[in-house]
This record gives C-alpha cells, sequence and structure tokens, in this order.
C-alpha cells in the first residue's frame, strides 16, 4: 500500500462525538490506507478533534450544512468529495441511510457497490454474508472507486493517538435534483441501552412472553444489552416495532442473541443467525429454535431468565 | 403527472426463491437458483398499496392504473400473473438472456430504461428490498437514474394533490417524509395486509394485457448489462457451515445459573 491510498469516510454527523460505528469506519480506513473524511455539513471543533484523533489529515465539507433532506443531497456532495479526494475506496454505515446514500453515488460515479461488509481486505475484496448468513460471499467491485457499507462489530475500534488537526477543504455540494424531505420526527425516549445493530449483546421476547417484556429487559440490563423481539412480539404491540429482528425488521450480528419464548421462524433466524453465540429458551423441546442454538434451555422464560439476570448480578458483585 | 385526478403506479414485482425451501447459489456462476419461486412476498406489500391508492380513486374504471413490472427469465412473468390476478391492471415483462447475472448497477439501468419507455408515471413502488438479494440498492439506483425523490421503507402511503407523505419508523426516530410527484417509495410489511387473489381476479387477469421487452426494444446493449455489465464480482461462495446443534438441557430449577455459567465459560459475562 502507498501513502496516496487514501480512504474516504463519509461522516453523517456535524457535532461530536462520532458513534461506535464511525469509530469502527475510521479505524478500518486507517487499516487499508491513508483515512480521509467527507462531513455533510460545516464539522464543530469537537468533531474535528475526534476525526484528528484517528488520523484523518483531510476533512471535506460543503460551504454551509447541507439542506435537511434525505439522501440525495449527501450523495451529490459526497461524489463532488470524492472527485475532489481521488480515494482508492469510500467507507459508509450500513444502515438503510448510508446504504441508499451508497447506491446513488456509485451510478454518479459509476462505480460498483457493496453492502453489508464484515471485512475489508488490503486488496479491497470484500467478505459479507448472503442469503440471511447462509453463504460467505467475496465480491470486489471492478468498475470505478470501491463504494462499500461496513457493518456494525467488524472490527475493534482504536484511535490512531496521533492527533493533529485535520486541513479542512471546502468542496461544492452539487446539484442534488428532487429531494425527499423529512417534515415532522419524533425522537423516542432514550432508553439508556445500546442501539440493537450495533449491540454485542441482544436478549430478544417473543409471543411467549405472553405481553410482559420485563423478564427480557431485566437481563438485557444485567448484561449490558439491546431488547430485540420477534415480529408476533411487535405485532402484538407488545414493544415497538423497532424493536423486530428479523427479515423485515433489524438484522443484527452480536457476540451473544438470547432468545426467548420465539419458535424460530425463518424470517426470524434470517435477522439472527449470524450472531456468534445462540441461546435459547423454550418451553417447547421441539422448537426450531434450538436446531440453531449453542445452549437451549427446555424451560419457562418467566423463570430462568430472573434467575439469570439475579446471578449475573451477583457475579458482577 | 398526465392528468392531476389520475394516477399511474408502476409496482417492481419481482420472482424469488421460496423462503421457506433452503436458498442455494450456482456453484458454477454464483447466481441464485430460482427453481423454487414465487412472487416475493414482500412485493406484495407494494401491489396492495398501489392498489389502495388508485381504488381510493376509482379504481382503473376511472383511468388509474398500476403497471406491474419485472425482469428476469421467462418464469419470471409468473410475478406479474399474480400480480394481475391481485387487480393489477396490466404487466410488463422485462426478458433477455443478457441480463442473467446482472448486479444492482446493471438492473436499475434495465429497469429505469423499461419505465421511461411506459411514459410518464407518477409514482413507482416497490418491497422493501427483495427476499434474495437484499442489497436494497435497486430502488435507490432506480431513483437515482429517473432523477426521481425517493421515500423508502413508507410504513403509512398518502397521496394527495401532487404530493407523497410517508411515516417512517426508525431505531432512534420515528419520521415523516415528503416527497413531490414523480417519485420512488418502498413500503415495509408494516403498511398493510396484501389480499389474496379472488376467482374473479384470476379470470379477469387472464385478459390483462402483458408486454415482453428485451433489450434491444429499450436502446440498450448487452454489454451494458448482465455479469458483462457488472461493477461488481463474486469471488468466491462458501456454503456457510451449518450451525450444529449444542447443548440442551431441561430446566430443573436451576437453568438459569446454569446459563451463566455458560456465557462465563465463553467469556460473554
Ligand atoms: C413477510 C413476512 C415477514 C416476516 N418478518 C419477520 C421478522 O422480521 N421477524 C420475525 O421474528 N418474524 C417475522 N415474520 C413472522 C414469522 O413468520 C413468525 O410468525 C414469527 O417470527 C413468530 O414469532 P414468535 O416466535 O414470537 O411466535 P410463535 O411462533 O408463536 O412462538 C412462540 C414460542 O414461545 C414459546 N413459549 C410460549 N410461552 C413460553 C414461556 N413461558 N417460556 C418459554 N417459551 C415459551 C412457544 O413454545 C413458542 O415456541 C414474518 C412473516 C412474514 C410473512
Amino acid at each position: 500500500m502507498t501513502d496516496t491510498a487514501r480512504i474516504l469516510v463519509f461522516i453523517d454527523n456535524l457535532a461530536g462525538a462520532l458513534h461506535k460505528v464511525q469509530h469502527e469506519l475510521l479505524t478500518l480506513a486507517r487499516s487499508l490506507g491513508e483515512p480521509v473524511a467527507a462531513v455533510g455539513g460545516v464539522p464543530d471543533e469537537a468533531l474535528l478533534a475526534e476525526l484528528g484523533s484517528h488520523g484523518v489529515a483531510t476533512v471535506y465539507r460543503p460551504a454551509a450544512d447541507l439542506e435537511d433532506s434525505l439522501v440525495a443531497p449527501k450523495a451529490a456532495f459526497l461524489a463532488n468529495a470524492v472527485r475532489a479526494a481521488a480515494p482508492s475506496a469510500v467507507l459508509l454505515e450500513n444502515g438503510f441511510g448510508g446504504k441508499e446514500i451508497a447506491a446513488r453515488l456509485g451510478i454518479k460515479l459509476s462505480s460498483g457497490v457493496i453492502t453489508d461488509a464484515v471485512a475489508v481486505a488490503p486488496d479491497l475484496s470484500v467478505t459479507k454474508s448472503v442469503f440471511a448468513g447462509a453463504y460467505t460471499v467475496v465480491a470486489k467491485v471492478t468498475t470505478g472507486t470501491p463504494v462499500i457499507t461496513v457493518k456494525p462489530n467488524t472490527i475493534e475500534a482504536a484511535a490512531a493517538g496521533t492527533g493533529g488537526v485535520p486541513q479542512v477543504v471546502e468542496v461544492d455540494p452539487g446539484d442534488p435534483g428532487p429531494a425527499a424531505r423529512i417534515i415532522e420526527r419524533s425522537p423516542k425516549p432514550a432508553t439508556g441501552r445500546p442501539e440493537l445493530s450495533e449491540a454485542r449483546v441482544v436478549v430478544a421476547g417473543g409471543r411467549g412472553v405472553d405481553g410482559d417484556f420485563g423478564p427480557i429487559e431485566e437481563l438485557a440490563d444485567a448484561l449490558g444489552g439491546a431488547v430485540g423481539a420477534s415480529r408476533a412480539a411487535t405485532d402484538a404491540g407488545w414493544i415497538e416495532h423497532s424493536a423486530q429482528v428479523g427479515q423485515t425488521g433489524t438484522t443484527v450480528s452480536p457476540q451473544l442473541y438470547i432468545s426467548a419464548g420465539i419458535s424460530g421462524a425463518i424470517q426470524q433466524k434470517a435477522g439472527m443467525q449470524t450472531a456468534q453465540v445462540i441461546v435459547a429458551v423454550n418451553k417447547d423441546p421441539d422448537s426450531p429454535v434450538f436446531e440453531i442454538a449453542d445452549f437451549g434451555i427446555v424451560g419457562d422464560l418467566f423463570k430462568v431468565l430472573p434467575q439469570a439476570a439475579e446471578e449475573i448480578r451477583k457475579r458482577k458483585g | 403527472m398526465d392528468d392531476a385526478a389520475t394516477l399511474n403506479i408502476v409496482v417492481l414485482v419481482k420472482y424469488v426463491p421460496d423462503t421457506q425451501f433452503d436458498r442455494q447459489l450456482d456453484s458454477g456462476t454464483y447466481t441464485t437458483d430460482r427453481s423454487e419461486s414465487i412472487l416475493s412476498e414482500l412485493d406484495e406489500y407494494a401491489v396492495e398499496a398501489a392498489l389502495q391508492l388508485i381504488e381510493a380513486r376509482g379504481g382503473a374504471k376511472a383511468g388509474n392504473k398500476v403497471i406491474a413490472l419485472t425482469m428476469g427469465p421467462a418464469p419470471a412473468v409468473n410475478a406479474v400473473k399474480k400480480a394481475l390476478q391481485l387487480g393489477a391492471t396490466e404487466g410488463v415483462h422485462l426478458v433477455d438472456d443478457a441480463l442473467a447475472g446482472s448486479d444492482a448497477a446493471g438492473t436499475s439501468l434495465a429497469l429505469a430504461a423499461a419505465i421511461r419507455r411506459l411514459g410518464p408515471v407518477d409514482l413507482v413502488i416497490a418491497g422493501m428490498s427483495s427476499t434474495d438479494g437484499e442489497t436494497s440498492l435497486v430502488p435507490a439506483q432506480l431513483a437515482e437514474r429517473l432523477g426521481l425523490p425517493q421515500v423508502t421503507f413508507a410504513a403509512s402511503l398518502q397521496v394527495e394533490d401532487s404530493t407523497v407523505t410517508a411515516r417512517r419508523d426508525g431505531e432512534r426516530q420515528a419520521e415523516t417524509v415528503q416527497a413531490q410527484l414523480p417519485a420512488l417509495v418502498s413500503v415495509t410489511d408494516q403498511i398493510n395486509e396484501p389480499r389474496y387473489p379472488n376467482f374473479k381476479g384470476i379470470i379477469a387477469a387472464k385478459k390483462k394485457k402483458i408486454t415482453e421487452l428485451a433489450l434491444a426494444d429499450l436502446g440498450l446493449e448487452p454489454a451494458q448489462v448482465g455479469a458483462a455489465g457488472a461493477w461488481t464480482a463474486v469471488l468466491s461462495a462458501e456454503p456457510r457451515p451449518a450451525r450444529s446443534q449444542g447443548i440442551i438441557i431441561t430446566d430443573e430449577g436451576d437453568a438459569g445459573i446454569k446459563l451463566v455459567d455458560f456465557l462465563a465459560s465463553r467469556k460473554l459475562l
């Protein structure tokens, strides 16, 4: 790798502090070359300092904050940032927004896009899993500047420790064309728990919780994890839809997934079977979820989960 | 819009491997084996959303259209037929051997050309993601190529005058999103309860028009699409080793403790 191999990371917020996944993206960029960043507005001092601590020497930004529209203005700006920086690859977050920006960027630059990366090698080949984890695929962009969206938890985030203040370069925001805009936002109350898609531990409940997520939340909190759910539980209104794990909900790949009162339908498995360790608690010994469990307990979740939470609190002191 | 009172809607439908069966990648070409295929169940929500929009405006009789568009080999026409049975007014099947192996860039190129050929369109509606490729790139790339705003992952949808409004449910916030027509929308499985085809619908579908289009009809060259025109390549594909069943115990009053012992043994505490 020569020192001209720049890796451009798109940073979607304007103020410090960076999120966990952004730290991971910058760490990954540093492992592949010289990290540079594109920020969709005017970054504050704190953000610049944080980017600097990741070894980012150059930050590209528009003259003013981009208008509050979805995707299109960000893609238009980012395309110009890529033209200015001439990087060997562009890295983005793998959320819906990140993928859509990547998709439009790919067309603007006539460049291939690869989503859902779990690893990016120095030759920029990308490892990802497809068909809900049934296959592990290595793919490569063959045309243009590789645009890659990277899943959370693919690398241990670390600062470079060589913090300088990055140089800021202004680029033309470009013409976004017609764009959708957000006309109303209702932020969800903070739970104090990690985000589902990024959490290292997820405890999920299904129809078996019968309206009471108390034991699920208690165990999640004992483990510092996020709370997930099956569609049966979200459809019943026991917990909000954004907790749904699966094909039409969030895909998670945590170190530990604890499934309780969930039968393990194919659409549920699609969202969790790449977890490193799966624990299942279900009172039906024939439940399909046991086929993929590393540790299964045939039992009542209302007894097993509180006992486990109590034991964890005891051991942690 | 061609006429303020009526809607012209294109719904993207896809013929995909049934998720109830194990899905296979062909070992030679890394393309999807489609021997057990159906209309993507996520596209049924898109068809339903389109039908509800035109039904609120007097349906097909009043001049509204729902055109079901699919791209794929010969059997893919079944996805269009299913959409026609549900109530779509006509179908378009984009079929050409050169399209095999297209990535998102090639797929969106061909779909964009097909949609332009259909004349003025108010809305393009897609499902939230195909249940097979799962990359979610095609709707956004199609919107980019057609110069349309995109409203993705709509959990509800209203069209009034020339404005489309949708609600989205994110992890950090719920949002209301708005765009001017023409626009591209993708809908989630929260948006409606898809209908089942009834006998009348199945009979009526047999009389509906399905137009077949090849690349030449769209002014595209074979080298622009398919494996030849792809901007990405799959270098290798390994089936993931099947998750073997681990330890299964039956609770005898101390399973919670045993669970914690297991977590400790895996250094997960
Ligand atoms: C288009 C489409 C998309 C879908 N997307 C998703 C998705 O993204 N995610 C998803 O999860 N599902 C999804 N589904 C639904 C999926 O098919 C299943 O219906 C759903 O996952 C079942 O949820 P469940 O396991 O909680 O309920 P059930 O299948 O009813 O299972 C409940 C389980 O709880 C156990 N149980 C009951 N009481 C207790 C107790 N006290 N202690 C321990 N165990 C107990 C029972 O033995 C049973 O196994 C989708 C379906 C469709 C058609």
